[in-house]
């Protein structure tokens, strides 16, 4: 997993709530069995007609906004746990989705790729959608060491919550899995003391 | 303190705790399906690791697979490439595969409780959000991404903060034509599409108890719609009845002895929840929806909501535009293209015989397309066994074999831009049953009476 530490970048924003993982990435792009390239069908149907052509009022085909901040409406990533999801935003360039809170499932999947969930309020996320209309060249610093969400425009400083564990692994570009199966002993222990096994 | 069914499974299975908050936490029972291991089985080889125990897995294949002449080669070339991978990777790490044509194959939340894997007091994951369908049997299962999958094949283990608590308890009796889809998608409209998030859910009440396995399947199964990490119901003689006999079902001693421990799983008087909510059974009547998230529904003899909050509104119409509806509009008399039964929410043999009773002798509309796809080939058989094929034929509805199928239209089960369709599955996102498809989730009965009828009707009025 790459390190994440700090970046400053645009934003692209999609004021719409409840973008499910379906819109994401659609299930008839699920077939590949490699992590890469589902960045390219990446919100597919809104993002091309059915001819394959790009659809000029949908963001990403925008030259207005650029960035590596996705800036998406409430309880974003809803719906199917498909991992591809996080793989397809990480794949288009994005580091960071900025929202007002996550599907449980999308939140631990974007963890687990170097993508970072950022959730604000409510009220934060409306201002920072008429931030990014107003001047489509805002400037976004997340500081994850610090927690911090910075707007260098005005100097506002939005901090933000993290697993303390999830942090460090985004930080230095640490998997779960190198922690769980550092904690063999510990689970070998526990199946011999369970008081019922299946 | 007094603890809840969740904390008693949950606590069972703490590894151990690490410092910040997130637990080491130990699954009992892993599904895996063709499209969401791949990924996870190269991550292993990648690592070089082995896989923690074969036994604890059981696979099959679903999400893309053809419903039509499945003893013939997959057509589509991606599908059978993932179907095979999945063939090989099984073969090379020992793990027990039901493929297509198997017996045993189905949708993978079909078949792990029809074969008794899934037992009270498990912890079971599945790279799939509807895993916590496996709940109605008063396990904790919840669905995660393919990191994930990878995690529980390497170490039998993931790293998981505890969700919190909610208990939503429906009392009383359901009206005629009610059933447990339309009691989960009245719980979901009330709630939103995200509304628990963050939570992990427990269903009582005695609208709960007296349903059916199959209604409490159904009812865990939309947990997910609801944002909820998972949904759970306590085990009963209705849960052992179901269990008892099952090929993976513990038997002789052992079964007494499982009795006895699963007969502990139950939320103690005063134990606490972080949210509670109660509903009347009386209050439900038969649900649809009519925008394009599961908390979008209505009774079916109401109207859209004309007003919603201004913060909503702009996603609310955008919705709306999609499906071709309007604020304030009755969907009573809408032409309907499509119906379609199946899914890990409604394919199972209740359901298709509650269709099969309903369509008995009558036919249905002539522009109405109706599939039926089994969850499991074990289902089908069933149907056929008791002759539903047959008077779902006469009725003009298609019998297909077993899969996820128009669900999440992976294979060619598609729905056409701009169609209506009703299905008894989990979602309604834009173009989930195909690019442009319009989906109203419904139960199989609503299903069943809308083919017959070629349009949105209110049910009320066609039961004797």
């Amino acid at each position: 997993m790459e390190k994440f530490e700090i970046i400053r970048t645009g934003a692209v924003p999609m004021p719409i709530e409840n973008i499910d993982t379906d819109q994401i990435i659609p299930a008839r792009f699920l077939k590949a069995t490699s992590r890469e390239g589902f960045g390219e069908n990446l919100f597919r149907d809104w993002r091309y007609d059915s001819d394959g052509e790009p659809k000029t009022d949908f963001v990403l085909n925008s030259s207005r906004y650029k960035g590596q901040v996705l800036l998406a409406g409430k309880n974003f990533g809803c719906g199917s746990s498909r991992e591809h999801a996080a793989w397809a935003i990480y794949d288009a360039g994005f580091r960071v989705v900025i929202s007002s809170y996550f599907a449980d499932i999308f939140r631990g999947n974007a963890l687990n790729n170097g993508l970072l969930p950022l959730q604000v309020t409510d009220e934060v996320l409306q201002r920072l959608f008429a931030l990014v209309e107003a001047d489509p060249q805002t400037e976004f610093e997340v500081n994850l060491p610090e927690q911090e969400l910075y707007l260098p425009a005005s100097g506002e400083r939005i901090s933000f919550e993290i697993d303390p564990y999830k942090k460090e692994c985004l930080i230095k570009g640490y998997d779960d899995i190198d922690f769980l199966v550092s904690q063999k002993e510990a689970i070998t222990a526990y199946e011999s003391t369970r008081a019922w096994t299946y | 303190m007094k603890k809840t069914l969740f904390d008693k499974i949950w606590d069972a299975h703490v590894v151990r705790s690490i410092p910040g908050g997130l637990d080491v936490f130990y699954i009992d029972r892993h599904l895996i399906h063709e499209v969401t291991s791949p990924q996870a089985f190269d991550e292993l080889e990648a690592r070089n690791l082995p896989l923690y125990n074969p036994a604890q897995i059981v696979a099959t294949a679903d999400h893309n697979v053809p419903t039509r002449n499945q003893h013939l080669p997959i057509q589509d070339q991606l599908s059978r490439f993932q179907v095979d991978k999945l063939t090989s990777n099984c073969e090379k790490y020992g793990v027990e595969l039901f493929g297509l044509g198997h017996p045993n194959q189905g949708i993978v939340h079909v078949i792990g409780p029809e074969l008794g894997i899934t037992q009270p007091g498990m912890t079971i994951v599945c790279g799939d959000s509807h895993t916590s369908t496996h709940g109605a049997f008063g396990a904790i299962a919840f669905g995660i991404g393919t990191s994930q999958v990878a995690q529980v094949m390497a170490t039998q283990c993931l790293l998981l903060s505890r969700p919190r608590k909610m208990r939503i308890t429906v009392e009383g009796e359901l009206r005629k034509g009610v059933t447990a889809k339309d009691l989960i998608l009245y719980v979901i409209a009330k709630l939103g599409t995200g509304g628990a998030t963050g939570y992990f859910v427990e269903y009582a009440g005695s609208a709960i108890r007296s349903l059916s396995m199959e209604g409490r399947m159904t009812v865990c199964n939309m947990s997910i719609e609801m944002g909820a990490r998972g949904g759970m119901i306590a085990p009963d003689e209705n849960t052992y009845t179901y269990l008892e006999g099952r090929p993976h079902a513990p038997q002789g001693e052992r079964w007494e002895q499982a009795l006895a421990y699963w007969n502990t799983l139950y939320t103690e008087e005063g134990a606490e929840f972080d949210a509670e909510l109660h509903f009347e059974a009386a209050d439900i009547a038969p649900m649809i929806t009519y925008g394009t998230n599961p908390g979008m529904g209505i009774a079916i003899n109401d109207t859209i909501p004309a007003s919603v909050p201004a913060s909503e509104a702009a996603s609310f119409d955008k919705s709306l535009q999609y499906m071709g509806f309007a604020r304030g509009e009755s969907l009573l008399g809408k032409e309907v293209n499509y119906v379609f039964i199946g899914s890990c929410t409604n394919s199972r043999i209740e359901d298709l015989r509650q269709v099969a009773e309903y369509v008995k002798g009558k036919r249905k509309a002539g522009h109405v397309e109706a599939i039926i796809v089994p969850g499991s080939k074990q289902v089908e058989l069933q149907a056929r066994e008791e002759g539903l094929d047959k008077l779902l034929a006469d009725a003009g509805f298609e019998l297909r074999e077993p899969g996820c199928s128009a669900c999440l239209a992976m294979n060619e089960d598609k729905i056409p831009a701009g169609a209506y369709c009703v299905s008894t599955s989990n979602r309604n996102f834009e173009g989930r049953q195909g690019p442009g498809s319009r989906t109203l989730l419904a139960s199989p009965l609503v299903a069943a009476i809308t083919a017959v009828e070629g349009k949105i009707v209110d049910i009320t009025q066609y039961l004797n």
